[in-house]
């Protein structure tokens, strides 16, 4: 066999192995977006109603608590960002931190330094490589994120925000995660925390601030408002971890998909030339052989 | 007499949803009991059971732990970061 062929059908092998990890790859992950996309609808009621009671709270009762009201001056603002453990999901962890970097600018625009919280090892290789510094990390866990981290990840963020500004505290938390748009489209999401930007209900009690509907709050409103918030917090990052699961599946699906179908193409493509070189060798051993018979024919 | 719509949430998931007439849970200042046409209300529970009792008269109970509860126009929620029915 000519060297140009065996090189050819070394190719296709190669392209036909790799083509069965990208296929399973793909189907591993259509699976799984169902279910991420279930946990998902899942926590939808909790968040709902935690998010229901806390606007409640904040538009029947004129407590001014400290997770509700703006910092006059922000120095320091914290980033928590949502990427993956694993990459070959195309663009999915450079968006979101592309995103970040973004948020870091404005951010440090508006004069404030940045700390970081980061979720999944491929944000945390991307700090350590460029050597910069985070607060915490949180790796392992997010192809099926648990409330546990949810909370831990909460309560680190929320010890934060309590402590002073003047020991390191935080006075704004951002998160940044990939939504899941559709099975073709994960868009990153950069949302403001805390402080709570509460949707005010639609009628405005602009004349009589003091008067609020008939709205009972056991024991009291900012007591409820204390143990509402760190649950808020809570919810909305577990959503943002399922959010960001759901999309990183999507995502590996789509990518594997296509890596699957340049596989395909690349499997042709090496096949025609294979073909075309063990043709050319036919021809040349036809051509030795003639002249060779014609060399002795002509000898004689 | 109109029913009471009650649902019970947890964080992963929505333990059990439906309609009852009445609703008995303790909150950090102690048992409260919920009844149709009750004032819109904000509490948080102190862990515990929640018992829902049925149109039928049947009674069930579900366990809440770190929760609140908000009453809102007959409709009930009770929501926890943990919640089973007992």
């Amino acid at each position: 066999m000519g060297a140009q062929l065996r090189v050819y059908r070394q190719k296709i092998k190669t392209a036909q192995t790799t083509k069965k990890i990208t296929r399973a790859m793909e189907l591993i992950s259509a699976s799984r977006i169902q279910r991420a996309q279930a946990r998902v609808a899942a926590s939808t009621p909790y968040s709902n109603a935690i998010t229901r009671a806390v606007s409640a709270v904040a538009s029947y009762s004129n407590v001014a608590h400290v997770l509700t009201t703006e910092p006059e001056r922000v120095d320091r603002a914290a980033i928590v960002i949502f990427t993956s453990d694993r990459g070959l999901a195309g663009a999915f962890n450079s968006q979101v931190l592309r995103e970040a970097e973004e948020l870091t600018e404005l951010l440090k625009s508006q004069g404030k330094s940045v700390d970081y919280f980061l979720v999944g090892r491929k944000s945390v290789g991307y700090f350590s490589f460029r050597r910069r510094d985070y607060e915490r990390s949180w790796i392992g866990g997010t192809d099926s994120p648990v409330f546990e981290t949810a909370k831990e990840i909460s309560d680190a963020v929320l010890e934060a925000f309590l402590r002073d500004a003047a020991d390191g505290g935080v006075d704004e938390i951002h998160i940044v995660y990939n939504r899941m748009v559709s099975r073709m489209t994960q868009v990153p999401v950069v949302t403001r925390l805390l402080p709570l930007e509460v949707v005010e209900s639609d009628e405005a009690p602009s004349d009589k601030q003091e008067v609020f509907p008939l709205y009972e709050f056991e024991p009291d409103a900012e007591t409820v408002l204390d143990g509402l918030l760190p649950v808020y917090i809570e919810s909305r990052i577990y959503n943002a971890m399922l959010q960001s699961s759901a999309a990183k599946h999507a995502a590996t699906q789509k990518a594997m998909k296509s890596a699957s179908d340049n596989a395909d193409k690349l499997i042709t493509d090496y096949t025609r030339l294979a073909n075309n070189a063990r043709q050319s060798e036919i021809t040349q051993q036809i051509s030795e052989i003639v002249g060779g018979a014609d060399a002795l024919s002509s000898a004689k | 007499m109109a029913a009471l719509n009650v649902s019970v949430v947890s964080a992963d998931q929505e333990v059990w949803s439906g309609e009852a007439t009445m609703v008995v849970a303790r909150t950090v200042e102690g048992e409260i009991g919920i009844l149709p046409g009750h004032e819109p209300m904000l509490a948080i529970l102190a862990g515990g059971e929640v018992r829902v009792t049925l149109p039928g008269g049947e009674k069930i109970t579900a366990n809440a732990e770190d929760g609140f509860l908000s009453v809102h126009s007959n409709a009930v929620q009770v929501v926890a970061s943990r919640a089973e029915l007992a």
